[in-house]
C-alpha cells in the first residue's frame, strides 16, 4: 500500500513542480518575452556565422572535392577504356600475326614438298630410263645369242644331212643344195 | 542517505543570464541559451573546417562523414528543388546543421554540480529561436519569390485547373495554408524538443523520488531508469528527424518561390 503511494508521489513530485513555478508566476520559460530579444540577437549572431563560415570555407572545399573525385573517377574510367582498346587491338594484331606465320609455315611446307616431289620424280625417271636401257640391251644380246645358235644348229643340220646322203649314196651335196632343199621354216 | 534532489521538469528550460549585456533599451544578455548556440556552431564549424582541411581525393573518417553529410542535404536540395535551387543549398545546409547540432547537444547530460546557468540547454526548445528560424525561412522565400516571379509569384495562390465559382474559397485556403507555414515550422520543431525533453525529465525524476525513498525502493529505480535510456535513444533520432524535417520543409517552401507558376 505504502509502495503505490510512494509511486504515485514520485509521479507527482514533477508536476508539483510545474504546478509550483505556475503559481509563482514563472509559467513557461518559454513564454517569457523579456528573454526573446536576446535569443532573437544571439540567434542571428551564431547562425549568420555558421552560416558564412559553410558558404565561404566548407561547402566550396567538400563541394571541390567531391567534383574533383568525381572528375577523377571519370578520367580513370576513360583511361581504363583506353586501355582496354589497346589490349583489344594488341590481341587484334597478335592473331592476325600468328594467321600470317600459320600461312607462311603453310606456304613453305607446301613449297618443300612440291620441291621434294619433282626431285623424288627426277630420281625415278633417271632410274626408270636406266633399267630400260640395261632391260635392252639384254634382250638384244638374248636375240644375238638366239640367232647365233639357231645358224648354227642349221650348219650341224646341214652337215649331218650330207654325210647321211654321202653314206646313203656315196654322193656329197653342196652345202648349197641341202640349204636349198631344207624348209625355210628352219631358218626361223 | 545522499542529498538528492530533483529539479522540476521545466527548470531545464530556464533562459539564466550569464554577462548582461543591453543594445540601446534592448537586452541582449549572453545567456545560456546563447552559451549552447555558440557551442553548437563552435562544434559545427570545427568538425567542418577540419574534415574539410585536407580535400583528399581518397577521404578519411572525418572527411567521409562530412561529405555523406554534405550529399544528404544536397541531394535533399536538388530533389526538392531541382539543380536551380542549389544556390540555396548553403543556407538549407546550415540551417540543418544549426538544428541539428542544437538538437543534439541538449541531448547530453547535465555534468553533476554544474551551476545552474552552465546545465545542459537546448536553444531549439524554445519558440522564439524556431519562429525565428522559420520567419527567416519565409522571408527568403516571399523576398525570392517576388524577385524571380514578380507579382506572378501571387499565382501561388491560384491553382489552375479550379472552377471559377470556387476560386475565392481556394484563394482564402492557400493564404491562410501559407500564414500558417511558419507557425507549423516553428511549433513543430518546438513542440518535439519541449515535450522529449520534459518526458526524459520525468524519467529521471522517478529515479530520483525512488532513490531518495529509501534503500528498499531503490532498486525499482531500474525501470524507470531504462525508460530513460530508451527515451533518449528515441530523442536522437527525433533530435536529427527534427531537423531533417525542418530542412526539408525549407526546401518545399523555397521550390514554390523558384517554381511559383508550376503549380
Amino acid at each position: 500500500m505504502s509502495f503505490l503511494m510512494l509511486l504515485a508521489s514520485a509521479a507527482a513530485e514533477p508536476a508539483a513542480a510545474v504546478a509550483h513555478e505556475a503559481a509563482s508566476g514563472a509559467g513557461l520559460p518559454q513564454m517569457d518575452a523579456s528573454t526573446f530579444p536576446s535569443q532573437i540577437f544571439w540567434l542571428i549572431v551564431t547562425f549568420g556565422f555558421l552560416y558564412l563560415v559553410m558558404s565561404s570555407i566548407v561547402l566550396p572545399r567538400l563541394g571541390g572535392t567531391l567534383e574533383e573525385r568525381r572528375d577523377r573517377i571519370a578520367d580513370d574510367l576513360d583511361q581504363a577504356a583506353d586501355f582496354k582498346q589497346q589490349a583489344e587491338d594488341a590481341e587484334k594484331s597478335y592473331n592476325q600475326a600468328l594467321a600470317e606465320a600459320t600461312a607462311k609455315a603453310r606456304a613453305i611446307a607446301a613449297d618443300t614438298r612440291e620441291k621434294l616431289n619433282a626431285e623424288i620424280a627426277e630420281i625415278a625417271a633417271e632410274a626408270e630410263h636406266k633399267s630400260a636401257a640395261s632391260l635392252a640391251a639384254a634382250e638384244e644380246r638374248i636375240a644375238s645369242m638366239k640367232a647365233d645358235a639357231s645358224k648354227k644348229v642349221r650348219e650341224a643340220a646341214i652337215e649331218t644331212t650330207r654325210a647321211v646322203v654321202a653314206a646313203l649314196i656315196d654322193e656329197t651335196p653342196t652345202p648349197e643344195a641341202v640349204s636349198a632343199a631344207m624348209p625355210a621354216r628352219a631358218n626361223a | 542517505m545522499i542529498d538528492l534532489y530533483a529539479a522540476g521538469p521545466m527548470e531545464q528550460f530556464e533562459i539564466v543570464k550569464l554577462i548582461p549585456l543591453s543594445l540601446g533599451s534592448l537586452d541582449i544578455s549572453f545567456t545560456n541559451s546563447a552559451l549552447w548556440m555558440v557551442i553548437g556552431v563552435s562544434v559545427a564549424t570545427a568538425f567542418f573546417v577540419f574534415a574539410a582541411r585536407g580535400r583528399a581525393l581518397i577521404p578519411g573518417p572525418l572527411q567521409s562523414v562530412a561529405e555523406i553529410m554534405y550529399e544528404f542535404v544536397a541531394d535533399m536540395v536538388r530533389g526538392a528543388i531541382g539543380s536551380e535551387g542549389m544556390k540555396f543549398f548553403p543556407y538549407v545546409f546550415s540551417l540543418f546543421i544549426f538544428i541539428l547540432m542544437s538538437n543534439l547537444l541538449g541531448l547530453f547530460p547535465t555534468i553533476p554540480g554544474a551551476p545552474h546557468g552552465l546545465h545542459t540547454f537546448t536553444p531549439t526548445s524554445h519558440i522564439i529561436v524556431t519562429f525565428t528560424l522559420a520567419m527567416l525561412t519565409i522571408s527568403i522565400v516571399i523576398v525570392y519569390g517576388f524577385y524571380k516571379n514578380g507579382l506572378g509569384f501571387l499565382k501561388l495562390f491560384v491553382p489552375s485547373g479550379v472552377p471559377l465559382w470556387l476560386l475565392p474559397l481556394i484563394v482564402l485556403i492557400e493564404f491562410v495554408s501559407f500564414l500558417s507555414r511558419p507557425l507549423s515550422l516553428a511549433i513543430r520543431l518546438f513542440a518535439n524538443m519541449l515535450a522529449g525533453h520534459i518526458i526524459l525529465k520525468v524519467f529521471a525524476g522517478f529515479i530520483i523520488s525512488l532513490l531518495g525513498a529509501g534503500v528498499a525502493f531503490g532498486w525499482i529505480s531500474i525501470f524507470p531508469f531504462l525508460g530513460t535510456i530508451a527515451i533518449t535513444l528515441l530523442e536522437l533520432l527525433v533530435a536529427f528527424l527534427q531537423a531533417y524535417v525542418f530542412a526539408i520543409l525549407t526546401c518545399i517552401y523555397l521550390n514554390d518561390a523558384v517554381h511559383a507558376g508550376h503549380h
